[in-house]
C-alpha cells in the first residue's frame, strides 16, 4: 500500500470533493473536509522517509511507464511542498470554522468546501506530477478552485479582483502551454525527465529558448513575481480571511516550485548561456520585488493588504535565493518557503480571528483589539517577528542562510546585502505600525469579549511552531538541503 | 506545402495576438473574456498543426482507407483536454462578470474602478 | 485543392476574429465567435483531428455561445466607446509576436513525418492501441487509458467550474422563481420543429457516447449533445418544466456520480493490486479489461459533463428571474 501513497495523496482529496457536495448539514461537510485534509497531511508526513535522499518514488499511472503514460514523481523537493500545502490547509480549516461561518452563507458552504478540496487536490497534483502537460491540467484545477474560494466572501471588491486574477492566471497558464507545445515540437515528448534526456540532441536551440521564455513568464504571472504581481494585493485583501491564510501560505510558492523544477531540470543544463540569463533576469526582479513589496506594505492602511504586499516582497526573497543558483542559495530559498508559509499562515489566521471583532478591514478597526485578546495578539506578534527575521524564529534562520549564500558571491554581494537589510528594516516599520495599533489604544468598549477558544489554541500552537523550527530546524533543514540536491541534480 | 506551413504559423500568431490585445487593452469585461477564448483557440490551432503528418489521416483504424499513415494522436488528445479547460474558465469568468454587474451596475472596468474610489 | 481551401479558411478565421474584436455590439461579437469556432472546427477536421473538431463545434459554437448569450441577457449589449489605453497593449503584443515568430524559423516543416514530434511516442501509441487495447480510435485509447489521468483531471476541471457557477450564482429550482418561464410554448412552429429535433439530438448524443471507441466521439462530446437537447427543451417549454423533468439536485447528483465513477474505476485498479487507473485487472483478459475500463470512464465523463453543462445553463438563466 505504501507504494500507492503518491497517487493517494491526490486522489483522496479529489474524490472526497463530490461527496462533500452531497453531504448535509454544512457542519458535516466541514468535518469531512477537515478529516480529508488531515489525511492528506498524514500521507505527506509518511512520504518524508520514503522519498528521502536519492530515492525518488516513481508511480506510473495506469501501469503505463513514462514517457508513454503519465508518471508521478516524489522526491524531497516535492515532499517539502506537499507538507506546506496539506499542513496549511489542515491548520487553516481547524482554526477557521467560525471565521468561515461568519463570511460564507450557510447554504453555500457545501460548494465552498468542495472547491476547497479541489484547490487542495490541484495544488498537491501539481507538485507530484512529472508530466509537463499534466501539470497544466492540475494548475487549472487549482486555479479555478482558488478563484471560487476568493470570490466567496461578502466583500464585493473581491469580484473585480478575482476577475483580474482569472484573466492573468489564464494568460499565465496559456503561456505555459505554448512553451510546452514548442518543447513538444522539438523533442516529441512531455515527461520532464524524458525531455531532459532528449534535449541535448536538439540541434536548434532557438525554439527551446523561446519556450523557456514563455514558461518562465507564464509561471511568473502565477507566482506574482514583480512586476507581474498586480493581481495579488487585491485578491488577498478581499478574499475571505481563511482563504487568504490558505492561499498566502502555498499558492504562489507552487508556481515557483514548477518554475524551479522545470528550469533546473531542462533549461540550465541544456541551453548555452541560460544560467547567466536566469541570474540577470531574476536577481534584479527579486530585488525590486523585495523593496517594492516592503515599501507598499509600509504605506497601506488595510490590515490584510499590508501583509499581502509583504507577500510580494517575501516571494522576492525566495526568487533571490533561487536565482543565485548555488546550493546554499537554493537551500535558503526552499527553507524560506517553509518558514514564510508558517509565519504568513499564522499571521492571516490571527488577523482573521481578530476580524471577527473588527468592523472593517481598515487598520483603525483593529485598534486595541490586542489588549482584549492577548493570546491571539501574542501569536500574531510571534508570526510578525518571524517575518522580519528576529533571531530564534524560523524566519531568522532562512534569512541568515540567504545572507550567507549572498556572501559567497564573487561580486555584487554588498548591493544585495543592502537590499535584504533595508527591506528587513522596512518590515520592522510596517509590523510595528500594526502591533502598535493592536496594543496601544484602549480596547473598544462594545463587542463580544471572547474569541473561539479552540481556534485561539490552534493559532498559538502554529505560532510557537515558528519558534520551534527556529530553534530545532533539523527536519525542514534536511528537507531543504536534499531538495536543493534534487534541483541541482546531485545523485540524480 | 511550404505555403501552408507558414500560413498555419502566421494564423496562429495573428489569432494569438488579437486575443492577447483584446484581453489587455479592452475595457469591457465580456469582451476581455471573449479575447481570452480567442487567445486559447490560437494555441489549439498550434497544437493541431503540430499533429498533422503529410498524407496522413485521422488516427482511427478503419477498413475504409488502406493507408497506414496517421496523423499524430497525442497533441489532439491534449487539445481535447485544453478545450474543456477553456470552456470551464469561460463559464466561471461569466459567472463572476454577472456578479460584478449586480454589485456595481456596470461591466466596464474603468467605471468599476471609479465607483470603487467613490465608495 | 485542399491546400487552397485551407488557406482560404485560415484567412476567413482571421477576418472573423478581427470582426468579433472590432464590433462594439457584444451580441454580434458573441455570434461572430460562434462562427469562428465553427470555422476553426473545420480547420481541425482538415488537419485530421476529427475528435477535436467535433468537440470544438459542440463546445465553442454550441455551449459557449449559449452561455455568453445567457449572461448577456442581463447586460447592456452595447460596449462603451473605447478609452485609449492601446499603446501599452500594442507594444507588449508586438513583442510577444516577434518572439514567437523568431522561434518559427527553426521549427521542423509542417507535416514532416520525420519531425521529432512524430517519433517514439506517436508510433508507440498507434501500435499499443492495437495490441493492448484493441479499439479502432487511437484518440479514445490515449484519452481513456494511456493518459487517463489527464482526463480525470479534465473531469474535475469541469466539476470545479460547475461548483463555481452554482456557488457564485444561486442554485436554481422551479419553485423559487418570481415569474413563470413560458419559453416558446405559445409559438407553434418553433415548438413543433424543436420537439421533432430533441429525440434526434438525444439519440445522436447516445450514439456518440457508445461509438467513441470506433469513431470520433466520446463522453465529453456526448455529454455536450445530451445537455444541448435538454437546453433546447428548456428554451421551448420554459425553464420551469425543464427543472421539473431534471431538478437541480438530480443534476448535482449526476455530476458528482460521474466524477466518482471515473475515480472509482481507478481505485478498483489499486484494490486489485495494480496501479491507479490500470484497467487490465478489470477482467481476466487484460485487453477486455482495458475496453471495459474505457467504456466505464467514458460513461462517467458523459454523466458529469451533462450534469455540469445543464447546471451552469440553468444557473445563468435563473439568475435574472430570481432577482
Amino acid at each position: 500500500m505504501l507504494s500507492h501513497l503518491p497517487i493517494l495523496q491526490i486522489v483522496v482529496p479529489m474524490l472526497m470533493a463530490p461527496f462533500v457536495l452531497l453531504i448535509q448539514p454544512a457542519r458535516l461537510a466541514w468535518a469531512l473536509t477537515l478529516a480529508t485534509s488531515t489525511l492528506a497531511f498524514a500521507i505527506a508526513i509518511n512520504l518524508i522517509p520514503l522519498a528521502a535522499g536519492d530515492s525518488a518514488m516513481i508511480y506510473p499511472i495506469g501501469g503505463w511507464d513514462a514517457p508513454y503514460g503519465i508518471e508521478l514523481k516524489v522526491d524531497s523537493l516535492s515532499v517539502l511542498f506537499l507538507l506546506i500545502i496539506s499542513g496549511a490547509s489542515t491548520f487553516v480549516l481547524l482554526a477557521g470554522y467560525q471565521s468561515l461561518g461568519s463570511e460564507i452563507h450557510e447554504a453555500k458552504l457545501n460548494w465552498f468546501f468542495g472547491a476547497w478540496l479541489l484547490a487542495l487536490a490541484g495544488l498537491l497534483g501539481i507538485v507530484v506530477s512529472a508530466d509537463a502537460f499534466n501539470i497544466f491540467v492540475f494548475m487549472e484545477i487549482a486555479s479555478l478552485a482558488s478563484y471560487i474560494l476568493i470570490a466567496g466572501g461578502p466583500n464585493r471588491q473581491a469580484l473585480p479582483a478575482v476577475f483580474k486574477y482569472l484573466i492573468m492566471g489564464t494568460i499565465g497558464a496559456t503561456f505555459y502551454l505554448i512553451g510546452v507545445g514548442l518543447i513538444y515540437i522539438m523533442t516529441g515528448t512531455l515527461n520532464i525527465s524524458d525531455i531532459a534526456t532528449k534535449l541535448p540532441s536538439v540541434v536548434d536551440q532557438t525554439p527551446i529558448l523561446v519556450a523557456a521564455g514563455f514558461i518562465s513568464i507564464g509561471l511568473a504571472l502565477k507566482a506574482a513575481i514583480f512586476p507581474m504581481h498586480a493581481w495579488l494585493p487585491n485578491t488577498y485583501s478581499f478574499a475571505p480571511n481563511m482563504v487568504t491564510a490558505f492561499l498566502a501560505a502555498c499558492s504562489t510558492k507552487i508556481a515557483i516550485y514548477v518554475l524551479l523544477r522545470i528550469d533546473f531540470a531542462l533549461f540550465q543544463s541544456n541551453l548555452t548561456g541560460h544560467l547567466l540569463q536566469f541570474k540577470v533576469f531574476l536577481i534584479p526582479l527579486a530585488c525590486m520585488a523585495i523593496l517594492a513589496g516592503a515599501y507598499m506594505a509600509m504605506r497601506d492602511s488595510l490590515a490584510k493588504k499590508i501583509f499581502a504586499w509583504s507577500s510580494v516582497g517575501q516571494v522576492g526573497y525566495i526568487i533571490l535565493g533561487a536565482a543565485l543558483v548555488s546550493h546554499s542559495g537554493l537551500t535558503a530559498a526552499l527553507l524560506h518557503s517553509f518558514s514564510h508559509a508558517l509565519a504568513k499562515g499564522t499571521m492571516f489566521i490571527g488577523i482573521g480571528l481578530l476580524a471577527l471583532q473588527a468592523k472593517s478591514g481598515e487598520l483603525s478597526s483593529f485598534a486595541g483589539l490586542g489588549r482584549r485578546h492577548p493570546l491571539a495578539a501574542i501569536a500574531i506578534t510571534i508570526a510578525g517577528l518571524s517575518l522580519v527575521g528576529i533571531p530564534g524564529t524560523a524566519g531568522f534562520l532562512s534569512k541568515w542562510l540567504l545572507i550567507q549564500a549572498i556572501l559567497e558571491l564573487p561580486t555584487g554581494a554588498v548591493a544585495l546585502l543592502v537590499v535584504v537589510l533595508l527591506s528587513s528594516l522596512m518590515s520592522v516599520v510596517y509590523l510595528a505600525r500594526f502591533l502598535e495599533t493592536l496594543f496601544f489604544p484602549p480596547a473598544p468598549a462594545e463587542g463580544k469579549v471572547t474569541l473561539p477558544l479552540g481556534a485561539t489554541a490552534i493559532l498559538l500552537a502554529i505560532a510557537f511552531a515558528s519558534i520551534y523550527f527556529g530553534l530545532a530546524p533539523t527536519l525542514p533543514m534536511e528537507l531543504a538541503t536534499q531538495a536543493a540536491d534534487n534541483l541541482l541534480g546531485y545523485g540524480a | 506545402m511550404i505555403v501552408l506551413d507558414l500560413f498555419h504559423y502566421w494564423t496562429f500568431i495573428a489569432l494569438l495576438m488579437m486575443g492577447f490585445y483584446t484581453v489587455i487593452a479592452k475595457n469591457n469585461l465580456v469582451k476581455r473574456l471573449l479575447g481570452l477564448s480567442l487567445f486559447q483557440s490560437a494555441v489549439f490551432l498550434l497544437f493541431i498543426g503540430i499533429a498533422k503528418v503529410e498524407g496522413g489521416t485521422t488516427p482511427i483504424f478503419t477498413n475504409l482507407v488502406d493507408t497506414q499513415v496517421f496523423s499524430n494522436p497525442l497533441p489532439q488528445v491534449l487539445i481535447l483536454t485544453a478545450i474543456v479547460v477553456g470552456i470551464s474558465t469561460s463559464a466561471l469568468g461569466l459567472a463572476i462578470i454577472l456578479r460584478i454587474k449586480e454589485a456595481y451596475g456596470t461591466i466596464e472596468e474603468d467605471e468599476i474602478q471609479s465607483e470603487e474610489e467613490e465608495a | 485543392m485542399t491546400e487552397i481551401f485551407s488557406v482560404f479558411l485560415l484567412i476567413l478565421l482571421v477576418i472573423t476574429a478581427g470582426a468579433a474584436i472590432r464590433t462594439t455590439n457584444l451580441f454580434v461579437a458573441v455570434m461572430l465567435m460562434g462562427i469562428f469556432s465553427l470555422l476553426i472546427a473545420i480547420n481541425f477536421f482538415l488537419l485530421d483531428a476529427a475528435d477535436v473538431a467535433l468537440t470544438e463545434a459542440a463546445v465553442g459554437a454550441g455551449i459557449s455561445t449559449v452561455l455568453f448569450l445567457g449572461a448577456l441577457a442581463f447586460m447592456n449589449e452595447q460596449e462603451r466607446e473605447q478609452a485609449p489605453k492601446r499603446l501599452a497593449g500594442l507594444i507588449s503584443v508586438s513583442i510577444t509576436a516577434l518572439i514567437i515568430a523568431y522561434a518559427t524559423f527553426d521549427k521542423p516543416a509542417f507535416g514532416d513525418p520525420n519531425a521529432p514530434a512524430h517519433q517514439d511516442l506517436a508510433p508507440w501509441f498507434l501500435e499499443t492501441t492495437q495490441s493492448a487495447v484493441d479499439i479502432p480510435n487511437v484518440i479514445t485509447a490515449i484519452l481513456g487509458s494511456f493518459r487517463g489521468y489527464d482526463t480525470l483531471g479534465e473531469v474535475f476541471v469541469v466539476l470545479t467550474a460547475a461548483i463555481g457557477v452554482l456557488f457564485l450564482l444561486d442554485t436554481p429550482s422551479a419553485g423559487n422563481m418570481l415569474k413563470r418561464d413560458e419559453g416558446l410554448r405559445h409559438y407553434l412552429i418553433p415548438r413543433m420543429v424543436g420537439r421533432l429535433l430533441i429525440p434526434f439530438i438525444l439519440l445522436f448524443g447516445l450514439y456518440i457516447q457508445f461509438h467513441g471507441e470506433y469513431g470520433p466521439g466520446g463522453g465529453f462530446q456526448a455529454g455536450a449533445l445530451v445537455a444541448a437537447s435538454m437546453i433546447l427543451y428548456a428554451l421551448l417549454e420554459g425553464q420551469d418544466r425543464a427543472l421539473e423533468v431534471l431538478p437541480q439536485r438530480v443534476l448535482t447528483f449526476l455530476m458528482a456520480f460521474g466524477a466518482l465513477l471515473f475515480g472509482g474505476v481507478g481505485v478498483i485498479g489499486i484494490l486489485n493490486g495494480a496501479n491507479f487507473l490500470d484497467y487490465s485487472v478489470l477482467s481476466s483478459d487484460p485487453v477486455a479489461g482495458q475496453q471495459i475500463g474505457i467504456i466505464l470512464i467514458e460513461a462517467g465523463v458523459g454523466f458529469t459533463v451533462t450534469g455540469v453543462l445543464l447546471s451552469i445553463f440553468h444557473a445563468f438563466v435563473a439568475r435574472g428571474r430570481t432577482q
